[in-house]
């Protein structure tokens, strides 16, 4: 079965699709489709919702109110590590991607826990530079650059932990119900969430560390 | 142990938002009893709560807007006869009262009348008139609805407990702040847009995804009716503007709860960052509201004249400019902040260009009638008076978007005006329209003419009554929101407008009883070919209502105006298309995941607004739940026999066929 020969039934509600595709296998390609587009204008919402809450930290960012700045706070090397932990664990979701296309136990089950902990990696190290600054009196009540750091951030890192409850729960659904066709388009589902978490940290890793230490 | 909640919070001390509440709670109380003493419980289970059927969904999002739409005219009808009686005088509502009223009146009427009432028809109409069966995600649908209602039940708890925002209908910093709003009025508001915002966000996802990717064969983008190109418009703008909504309403929540300086006067808050994140959600919101509304006008027009709509490659542009443009003139909503000229005179001009598309719809409309066999059946009165309306609405618009002239009427009741007369005189007539139009697709008779059309003009005079006034007035300079005044000039105009609230007023009570006398004579006014109207799009070729599966096979389509080619090559050849071979068909299995996740959506914001922290995460807990329970499930389809889909199908096939053979002579 040829790929052409799925994707022609796309959009055609099933009827009028390619006489050689049998109904059943066009119907599953369609429903591929249609659940991995619906989750991508999911995803593109979520990131209008990023951008505010990055506009309003880009209005507030110099409304230190004489408190500390991105420069006196943000330690790169730690960031670093953060970013490192996030971008190995996309990898790693991608091989688990590729695990459960090809029914491997091992590398699916594998991958997804080696993906749970560098999430729940970065994580730990969000939370320890979070506390840190709270506990120099530089927490989001602070000042208004600080809240909108904390919220753009924190929003960010509040994903990475429903990402992980999502991860924990496609790991069980995998193990209870095997690799059925409903099962794989969750799993290519939470793959597209945990990628678009990637590149919004790439965002702020840019536009809030990068540009708070430099600028 | 119950956060800030205690016996206090039960408004003992104001008897009308008491007696109100208690009585609206009863009156919901008898009739779930009446309900379950008669056995309906099962049937209202099965058929309805936990329906993914789109079409039940649908109906369920009208009857909402429908009830709300009554609490919300309570609240104007109050507002109104305060102002009438308030001249030189307290009147009958205290300020904090009168303040809580016109916060209510807005939010309801915007958030879940115009919203329900639109992603309603919507829900009903899209997937017929695109030939499918379902939308793209059936469940999430259901899911969309219920934390829908959960918002609207949230707002009306408040009647009883607690109490409601005094802000208005959006939460304006600093006012909206803990120093200045300590009470829970602000937190109901906030937590019920949430819970909603994320159902009408989800809303959008799904039919984005149904119009862009579900269509029947040969239903290319350009044969899809103008309906379905304003819906898609619409739910773009959802997806696009909600999350900002979201967002915003997410940082005034940090501030009130957590002591976050986004909005608030000390610490580098800007007041003015608020004002700009929230019309930047605000302005599309219009158009996720008007445009539907415009859709269906044009299905009414083309229908009732009897001709394709003019221009329909225009009428598709002006929509898709205007889905576009609305995301540009948000500040036009605040010339005053003191921008500067320059700034000022973009979005002027901006909000001026937004003018040019609408007038080309409003030319269209025109011209479709132009010419056309005109059957003046009651959603073209609501369509002619609406064209009247819009153009005044248009015009006042366009006055406001002078930056000087709006320095002088920001924030006066010319402006109340100006927005009613878009919400009424567009979006809500629209609605009617649609509601008169679609009744029989939905419920399988239609609607009685006579006190239709008394409604129509019932609403049209006391909307012209109550509005036109306000105009004046607001050139005078009275500002809104004003629970007493002392100007003897004004006080005139506010009893014509009173009396212009009494007039719409009679007209819902004509809408109330048409509804009751059309199912009274519903044998009469049965619709029994599925084609009361002689309509022009695919969802008049299945019956009414339509089957669980919408159509018995997907039908072909070969140009705009789908269903009417069919009819024509059927009048030409003198008998309906041959008998289709039937399969069996398999439809989403029922699910109470939207019900039940509403359940705990509602405990879940009942307890945030009062800080009962254990219960919230409880709460958040039975919620996730409840999605892990969803995805366990094995069986998510159901099938339908060959044979049971034929003999349903043919059913209305003979129908159709003694409606042909009836016309044939004519012809």
């Amino acid at each position: 079965m040829s790929i052409a020969a799925r994707t022609t039934a796309v959009g055609l509600g099933g009827e009028g699709a390619a006489p050689s595709v049998p109904h059943e296998l066009s119907e599953l390609a369609q429903k591929r489709v249609i659940v991995g587009y619906g989750f991508w204008i999911f995803l593109l919402s979520d990131i209008v919702m990023f951008s505010t809450f990055f506009a309003a930290y880009a209005v507030l960012v110099n409304e230190t109110a004489g408190g500390p700045s991105g420069r006196d706070l943000f330690h790169l090397d730690v960031v670093a590590f953060e970013t490192a932990f996030l971008l190995l664990s996309s990898f790693a979701c991608g091989v688990a991607s590729i695990g459960a296309r090809a029914h491997r136990d091992t590398m699916y089950y594998g991958a997804m826990a080696v993906t749970a902990l560098l999430g729940a990696g970065f994580l730990f190290l969000e939370v320890h530079e979070f506390v840190g600054m709270i506990g120099i009196g530089a927490g989001p009540q602070r000042s208004a650059f600080l809240s909108a750091f904390f919220t753009l951030v924190g929003c960010h890192g509040l994903h990475v932990t429903l990402g992980l409850m999502w991860l924990l729960t496609m790991m069980a659904q995998v193990f209870a119900k095997g690799y059925r066709p409903d099962i794989l388009r969750r799993v290519l589902c939470f793959a597209l969430f945990w990628h678009t978490l990637d590149i919004i940290w790439v965002a702020i890793f840019t536009v809030v560390y990068l540009l708070g230490v430099v600028v | 142990m119950l956060g800030k909640l205690t016996w206090a919070d039960i408004p003992l001390d104001q008897p009308i938002p008491l007696i109100a509440g208690v009585g609206a709670f009863s009156i919901v109380g008898l009739v779930v009893i009446y309900v379950l003493l008669k056995g309906w419980g099962p049937y209202l289970w099965r058929e309805w709560i936990t329906s993914v059927d789109h079409k039940h969904i649908g109906v369920m999002y009208v009857f909402l807007a429908a009830v709300m739409l009554l609490r919300g005219f309570v609240d104007a009808i109050m507002m109104r006869s305060q102002q009438a009686l308030a001249f030189q005088a307290p009147g009958y509502l205290p300020p904090d009262h009168y303040d809580q009223i016109f916060a209510a009146h807005g939010t309801l009427m915007i958030f879940f009348v115009a919203m329900a009432f639109v992603i309603g028809l919507i829900n009903i109409v899209v997937p017929l008139q695109l030939g499918v069966r379902d939308v793209a995600f059936p469940t999430l649908n259901s899911v969309s609805f219920w934390l829908t209602a959960t918002g609207a039940l949230l707002i009306n708890i408040s009647l009883v407990v607690g109490e409601f925002s005094h802000v208005g209908w959006l939460p304006f910093p600093p006012l909206s702040e803990l120093r200045y709003s300590p009470g829970v009025g602000m937190d109901y508001y906030l937590w019920s847009l949430q819970i909603s915002g994320v159902g009408t966000l989800l809303t959008g996802v799904n039919f984005v995804t149904t119009i862009l990717k579900l269509h029947a064969p040969g239903m290319t983008y350009m044969r899809m009716p103008v309906f379905c190109w304003t819906a898609f418009a619409s739910m773009l703008l959802i997806v696009a503007a909600f999350p900002v909504l979201t967002a915003t309403l997410a940082m005034l929540l940090l501030d009130r709860y957590l002591g976050f300086h986004f909005f608030t006067n000390e610490a580098g808050g800007n007041v003015m960052m608020f004002n700009n994140l929230i019309w930047i959600w605000g302005h599309p919101e219009v158009y996720i509201l008007v445009l539907p509304a415009f859709g269906v006008f044009s299905e009414v027009f083309s229908t009732y004249s009897g001709k394709p709509l003019f221009g329909y490659r225009s009428m598709v542009a002006a929509t898709m400019v205007i889905c576009i443009l609305s995301f540009t003139v948000w500040l036009h909503h605040f010339f005053t902040m003191g921008a500067g000229a320059d700034v000022n005179a973009v979005f002027g001009i901006l909000s001026m260009i937004i003018a040019v598309p609408t007038g080309v719809k409003v030319f269209n409309w025109m011209f479709t009638m132009y010419g056309g066999r005109v059957r003046y059946a009651s959603p073209m009165y609501w369509g002619i008076g609406f064209i009247v309306t819009i153009i005044i609405a248009g015009m006042t618009g366009v006055l406001l978007a002078v930056p000087p002239a709006d320095f002088l009427l920001h924030n006066s009741l010319f402006l109340v005006a100006h927005f009613h007369n878009v919400i009424i005189g567009a979006i809500l007539f629209g609605m009617f329209a649609g509601y008169t139009y679609w009744f029989p697709k939905a419920f399988g008779f239609r609607l009685d003419e006579r006190l239709g059309k008394a409604a129509f003009w019932c609403w049209f005079v006391g909307f012209y009554l109550a509005f036109m006034p306000l105009y004046v007035v607001g050139l005078m300079g009275m500002t809104r929101r004003m629970q007493h005044y002392d100007n003897p000039a004004w006080y005139p105009w506010l009893l014509v407008a009173a009396a212009g609230a009494a007039v719409i007023l009679v007209g819902i009570g004509f809408q109330i009883a048409q509804l009751v006398v059309s199912i009274r004579n519903r044998e009469e006014l049965r619709d029994t070919t599925g084609d009361p109207w002689d309509g022009r799009a695919l969802e008049w070729s299945t019956s009414s209502p339509p089957p669980p599966f919408n159509f018995a096979v997907l039908p072909h389509v070969e140009g705009t105006d789908a269903y009417w080619l069919m009819k024509q090559r059927a009048r030409e050849r003198g008998a309906p298309e041959p008998e289709p071979a039937y399969q069996d068909i398999e439809l989403p299995r029922n699910s109470a995941t939207g019900f039940v996740c509403a359940f705990f959506a509602a405990i879940l914001g009942f307890s945030l607004i009062w800080q009962i922290w254990w219960l919230a995460a409880l709460a958040f807990v039975g919620a996730f739940a409840t999605f892990v329970v969803f995805a366990w499930r094995d069986r998510t389809e159901y099938r339908i026999p060959a044979a049971e889909v034929a003999r349903i199908d043919r059913e209305n096939r003979a129908a159709r066929r003694l409606a042909l053979a009836q016309m044939e002579p004519a012809e």
